[in-house]
């Protein structure tokens, strides 16, 4: 690989993964709103219909 | 219509986040990706796939997301209702069956494909697979999936494709039927980060492999990265009686650039040329080959996003959300597939094994490729135990937005729903998987509904965006609740951009791939799925078409009967 390949393939690679960690953090690390407290849903909608 | 809250709903951002970007990873990731990428050489690709994605991509995505919230918060979950819904416009309903044919109809041949990436897994750990040369990979594939004959692929051996299909049919329907957060996110939450670990051991192991062959040293993982990455390409190219220069292989490595350059001096109708990166960017296959992998990696148009994004509550972030779940995508895509397959592929077999189609490299190339390295019973079975975790999480939410239509228009629970939802895409497949002659059912499902409808669909979704609802109303809807608002930039790119540069691609595309019409050399030859249609009449294509119209209607049929989807226009009295 020549020193265009090398510059190209750590620009993209670098880029993805920056925005990917990037992402990960603020998702994790941004409080959910308010009232949006969510929950698992033990029962389906069949339930409802019943 | 009802404005209550949808009943199901995500356990958490980050399932959620986890379920749309699995929905994205597949084997396009891994295989057509680092495919494209090079044959077209590296920098000029990215560069084509990075504008694509910040036009292309982003908007549509963020769009889906938006819509699908709003749809939720009115009581619908299918596309359908949601673009009837959110419009007010009750004929929109009938573009919004789109939405839900897209993901059925691919279903019902991608549980196939993944039937084949756990059948070589499992072939694999079983040690069944060390082949010799090509043509037993190729003999191989033939006889798993049954492209000898219709009827061949019902074998329940287990070097045959029957008991991994029904295997992973009903992995897929258990889980869905567990619902929203107990299956498919649940799922998710651990099939994506193990995909993601699998996917780093076998990076290390290709990145490892130095030159297996000390007589063939051009054969490295140093060149096979070069192959995939260098932004410029070195052709031998041998003159025509015309004067045209035609290519004659391409070269990679100082050794075979040494040969090359030799033959070259021994001819003065032989050259060596190097394509620089502007000259690769005038080529206008790379454009849309770029636009075209951003567009089906994302799964933008498939019905799916709006879906999932219907189950969203009021003031969840979709903007973060949606961009969270691209990314983690593109991290699978360009960090992960771009370094593994093509340079493990061209470190042994050379650019003949490296280049060739997506099931060809995946299911021809590679597994030689691990039959040749060290350890690579163990190598093989990680990468196709991945490969099979990226089609689960994807051929999941390919059910979820027929699950909701029913539910919709038919006014049944889940159970009831996955029930006949069972029933409709076993019929389906069985077709698909009986037709398996040269994979004549596959191949043509996939261009019809797996691409030209992408495109229409996407098509649909971004101009309802933005000239229906309104640009202004549209990010309104995507921001409420956002950590960050959408750039204002994408008020414009959303508006014009990207449906003109959508249109622009989908004719294209449509006059090369459809109509045969070569852009650049005038020439014309109807495509093969046309002439299957029309020309040279082929009973399994007809029939495939014949099944996709068949399920529209059906779909189109309920739309119309189901009382939830009986909107009113804007401004009509209410009765």
């Amino acid at each position: 690989m020549n020193l265009g390949g090398w510059i190209i393939m750590l620009i993209s690679v670098g880029s993805v993964t920056s925005l990917f960690c990037w992402c990960i953090y603020k998702v994790l690390l941004t409080p959910e709103q308010e009232g949006d407290i969510h929950r698992f849903e033990i029962e389906t909608p069949d339930t409802e219909h019943k | 219509m009802t404005s209550s809250f949808p009943k199901e709903t995500w356990n958490s951002r980050i399932g959620i986040i986890l379920a749309v970007s699995g929905s994205a990873v597949g084997l396009g990731n891994f295989l057509r990706f680092p495919g494209l990428a090079s044959k077209h050489g590296g920098g000029a690709f990215m560069l084509a796939y990075f504008i694509s994605f910040l036009i292309i991509g982003l908007s549509i995505c963020w769009a889906e997301w938006a819509m699908g919230r709003a749809g939720g918060q009115k009581g619908y979950n299918s596309s359908p209702g949601i673009l009837g819904a959110i419009t007010g416009r009750k004929n929109l309903k009938y573009l919004g069956v789109l939405g839900v044919l897209v993901p059925v109809m691919i279903y019902m041949y991608y549980v196939y494909i993944e039937a084949w990436c756990l059948g070589y897994a499992v072939n694999f750990m079983a040690g069944n697979l060390e082949f010799q040369s090509g043509d037993e990979a190729s003999a191989f594939f033939g006889s798993f999936v049954g492209i000898s004959d219709n009827g061949a692929a019902f074998g329940f051996g287990i070097k045959q494709v029957g008991f991994f299909l029904v295997a992973v049919f009903v992995l897929n329907f258990f889980l869905i039927y567990r619902g929203l957060s107990r299956g498919i996110e649940l799922f998710c939450k651990y099939a994506m980060p193990a995909l993601i670990i699998l996917a780093l051991v076998v990076l290390v192991r290709v990145m490892t492999l130095g030159t297996p062959d000390p007589g063939n040293p051009d054969l490295n993982v140093s060149n096979g990265l070069g192959y995939m990455w260098n932004p410029t390409k070195v052709l031998l190219e041998e003159q025509t009686v015309g004067g045209d220069w035609q290519k004659v292989r391409e070269i990679v490595g100082e050794r075979s650039l040494s040969n090359a350059v030799q033959e070259a001096s021994t001819s003065p109708r032989m050259r060596v040329r190097e394509i620089s990166l502007p000259e690769q960017l005038t080529n206008f296959q790379l454009w849309l080959d770029a636009a075209g992998q951003i567009f089906f990696s994302l799964s933008i148009g498939f019905g799916v996003i709006i879906n999932y994004a219907s189950y969203l509550k009021r003031k969840d972030d979709v903007v973060l959300s949606g961009l969270a779940a691209t990314s983690a995508n593109e991290f699978c895509e360009v960090g992960l597939g771009g370094l593994m397959t093509v340079p493990a592929a061209f470190t042994f077999l050379g650019i003949a094994g490296a280049t060739g189609s997506t099931l060809g490299l995946g299911f021809n190339a590679l597994p030689m490729v691990f039959s040749s390295m060290p350890a690579g019973q163990l190598f093989g079975f990680l990468f196709f135990f991945l490969l099979f975790l990226a089609a689960v999480t994807s051929s999941l939410s390919m059910l979820q937005p027929g699950i909701a239509f029913l539910e919709e228009s038919m006014e049944i629970g889940r159970h009831r729903s996955v029930a006949v939802l069972g029933f409709i895409t076993a019929i389906g497949s069985g077709f698909v998987v009986y037709f398996s002659k040269d994979l004549k059912a596959l191949d043509t499902i996939d261009f019809w509904v797996g691409t030209f409808l992408i495109f229409v669909l996407a098509t649909v979704q971004i101009i309802i965006f933005g000239w229906v609802i309104g640009i202004k109303r549209g990010l309104e809807m995507a921001n409420q609740g956002a950590s960050f608002p959408v750039p204002k930039i994408y008020g414009f790119i959303m508006k014009f951009i990207t449906p003109a540069f959508l249109l622009t691609i989908f004719a294209l595309w449509t006059t090369q791939n459809v109509f045969g019409y070569n852009i650049i050399t005038g020439q014309q030859e109807y495509s093969s799925y046309w002439k299957d249609l029309f020309i040279e009449p082929n009973g399994v294509a007809r029939f495939s078409v014949l099944l996709i119209i068949i399920v529209a209607s059906f779909i189109a049929f309920l739309a119309t009967i189901a009382n939830k989807f009986k909107f009113q226009n804007e401004g009509e009295n209410k009765s």
